[in-house]
């Protein structure tokens, strides 16, 4: 298919004054690496004349690995150009395309991008895709997010459908109408691949997805101790790493370099966090990309440390053969029923040992927001912890306040502070 | 030798301030109705210590709290969120309290108590609908005085329903009434109505537990009052101090904070 022309990219002097960056740990840089090596064989399988793939965040990677296929994946596309303060513009071309703001600020980036709009983010430009990957077990906005891909491009959708869990448990049937489903895209993209499914490189793939969920897991883990070695802020952008190349052994090294780093931390009793620890909260949702240095701020300021987040359940799953793929599958925040949502959640709060709970109410993921004032609700009840909720935007700047977020993170921390008191009693 | 403790409350429309003498009796009170932002503030200090005579140099301790509560940190000693101070306050003038309920010009927030303990909270999303400011846009397309909307709701004799979904819409459905020569009471009580609906939702997020105290200056509307009352299906209390409550938590938590520090030495 043809390349879509560029539109000019914004001035790059628009973007804010950086400091310079502390220098990343050899495991963080291990992890960067490795993203950035996806987007690389990406333009370079583009550069063969290879077909590439856009693919959403939880499509069985392994497919795409075992065929061969570059894959590249617009979430993390839209996160990064969302960081770099890129997303308004982005978001503000997709409406004037006619997608409606409304809509995840994710997918409005992502369209703009795949209309032709560049984006000032260099490392996150990528190939205009060949065919698209869409599996909605994440969220159904990305069903007509994709289609609408696939129609500007005129290229083929790879569709896996997985249906909302109303229990805990993955049904018989579901995993038999997801094995039809997972036969038939293994078909299709051996047609776009120009070659047969191999069974061995699946194995590998499907080991090497199993080692980084494992190391990413026990990555997370360490925010269990007391003070945590690094600033859960951290595992947001890790989910990138996550999310772009679980299918490599490249990454599942990183992250095993990454937990070595944290275990010496452990021994040492030192930490990577910018500030001392005083308050430990679970974060509740996708951050606001565009607006980390305002969200972080009050917590440094209150020595909170965000030390659990549902992303290592959500993106942890290990599995040993096709049936039980296709269950971890299955098991995705959007898609799961609310009691299964709130296990996770209050297991790793449990575990993580959480003073209190900070909600994103994103008003990009309207499901994801949707059920989040009765899980509010429940963990109050359940954990005895305050939460407080403020809106926001994974993508979009103009949802976000930072006087109202400040007020909200202040309350919770005088909450909390009376709700420990109280514990030790010492409430005044 | 007698401790004076000041709380300042910087609101986004009004600018409050009250004097404590160890930490119990208010000595002195003011408002002004401007808040974050313009001159408000440093008129409130100043009238709160020339109505009692005392000097800013006789506070012990000045806390400073509300919207604009971080415009004073050179003035006062320590800042906290309205939060707390809505509930120290409320504790202060209703001991049994376990549920606050302030709507303040551009904000709502309920607060959960136990034993004189904020244990949860809620606050409205970035939606105005609902709070004070809400009331002002619909008296001003009703040309009426935001402090007569209570009397005026009061005479209403039919149910006109108003949209709580959203102030620009609300506005919309309002003058589309006045279009239809609906009656500016039923106007009003319905606009009441609509702002109970949104908070009692919001309510019952954190649950609505007797005792009920609602504060802030759109607690002095009668007819808001009777209409949350009715959709929460609990009384509701109010203090005359009311428009000060977070003001008081201020002075309050100002107090506590300078006695810590004795302690501290």
């Amino acid at each position: 298919m043809a390349e879509t022309e560029k539109t000019t990219a914004a001035a790059p002097e628009a973007a804010p004054v950086k400091k310079a960056p502390k220098p990343a740990s050899p495991g963080t840089q291990a992890l960067r690496q490795a993203v950035s090596d996806v987007y690389a064989a990406a333009w370079e399988a583009k550069k063969r004349g290879e077909p590439v793939g856009w693919s959403s965040s939880k499509f069985p990677c392994e497919i795409a690995e075992a065929l061969g296929l570059a894959v590249v994946y617009p979430e993390n596309q839209a996160a990064g150009i969302a960081a770099q303060h890129d997303g308004e513009r982005l978001c503000q071309a997709a409406e004037d395309l006619g997608f409606d703001n409304d809509i995840c600020g994710y997918a409005r980036i992502s369209l703009a991008y795949s209309s032709g709009v560049e984006t000032t983010n260099e490392s996150r430009r990528m190939p205009m895709p060949d065919f698209v990957l869409c599996c909605n077990n994440i969220c159904n906005c990305m069903t007509k997010w994709y289609e609408n891909i696939a129609r500007m491009h005129n290229i083929p959708l790879v569709m896996i459908d997985i249906p909302y869990n109303n229990q805990v448990q993955v049904d018989d049937t579901y995993v038999a109408y997801i094995r039809g489903q997972f036969d038939a895209a293994i078909e299709k993209m051996e047609k776009i691949a120009g070659r047969k499914f191999d069974e061995k490189k699946f194995d590998e793939a499907c080991a090497a997805a199993n080692r980084t969920a494992k190391a990413w897991l026990k990555v997370c883990d360490y925010l269990q101790y007391k003070p945590a070695p690094m600033s859960g802020f951290d595992l947001f952008n890790h989910m990138a790493d996550v999310v772009t190349a679980r299918g490599k052994e490249q990454t599942a090294q990183a992250f095993e370099l990454l937990a070595t780093e944290l275990e010496e931390h452990v021994k040492n009793g030192t930490t990577t966090a910018p500030f001392p620890e005083k308050y430990r909260v679970m974060f509740e949702g996708i951050p606001c990309w565009p607006d980390l240095r305002a969200l972080f701020k009050p917590l440094k300021a209150h020595g909170v440390n965000v030390t659990a987040v549902v992303y290592a359940p959500a993106f942890g799953f290990v599995y040993n053969d096709m049936d039980s793929m296709i269950r971890a599958y299955c098991k995705a925040p959007n898609s799961v029923c609310i009691e299964q949502g709130v296990e996770w959640r209050e297991d790793i709060c449990r575990a993580n040992k959480v003073d209190g709970i900070l909600v994103h109410y994103n008003r990009s993921c309207k499901p994801w927001s949707g059920y989040m004032a009765e899980m509010q609700r429940r963990f109050n009840r359940d954990l005895g912890v305050p939460t407080a909720g403020f809106d926001g935007d994974q993508a979009d700047p103009r949802n976000f306040n930072e006087a109202q977020y400040e007020t909200r993170v202040q309350g919770l921390v005088e909450a909390m502070e009376q709700n420990i008191k109280v514990k030790e009693g010492k409430a005044q | 030798m007698r401790i004076y403790t000041l709380g300042i409350d910087i609101g986004s429309t009004a600018s409050k301030c009250v004097i404590l003498a160890d930490g119990k009796e208010m000595v002195s009170k003011s408002l002004i109705p401007v808040g974050a932002g313009t001159s408000g503030p440093q008129r409130a200090i100043n009238q709160v210590l020339e109505d009692c005579g005392l000097k800013k140099e006789d506070m012990s301790y000045i806390l400073a709290t509300g919207y604009g509560r971080n415009s004073m940190l050179e003035l006062a000693d320590q800042q906290m969120s309205e939060l707390s101070c809505h509930a120290k306050g409320a504790y202060f003038l209703f001991p049994n309290v376990h549920t606050v309920i302030d709507i303040g010009g551009q904000d709502v927030k309920i607060l959960q108590i136990d034993n004189g303990v904020m244990t949860n909270f809620v606050m409205n999303d970035k939606c105005a609908a609902g709070t004070g400011r809400f009331l002002d846009v619909m008296a001003r397309v009703l040309e009426v005085k935001v402090e007569d909307l209570g009397a005026l709701g009061e005479q209403s004799t039919k149910d006109v329903s108003i949209s709580s979904t959203c102030t620009v819409f609300a506005e919309s459905e309002v003058i589309s009434q006045l279009a239809q020569n609906a009656n500016k009471c039923d106007i009003i009580n319905g606009i009441h109505r609509s702002v109970a609906s949104r908070v009692s939702g919001l309510a019952h997020r954190v649950g609505v537990r007797d005792l009920v105290v609602m504060t802030g200056g759109v607690a002095q509307n009668k007819g808001v009052v009777k209409a949350l009352e009715e959709e929460l299906g609990h009384i509701i209390h109010i203090s005359p101090l009311t428009q000060y409550n977070g003001a008081l938590g201020a002075a309050l938590f100002a107090f506590q904070k300078w006695e810590n520090e004795q302690q501290e030495g």
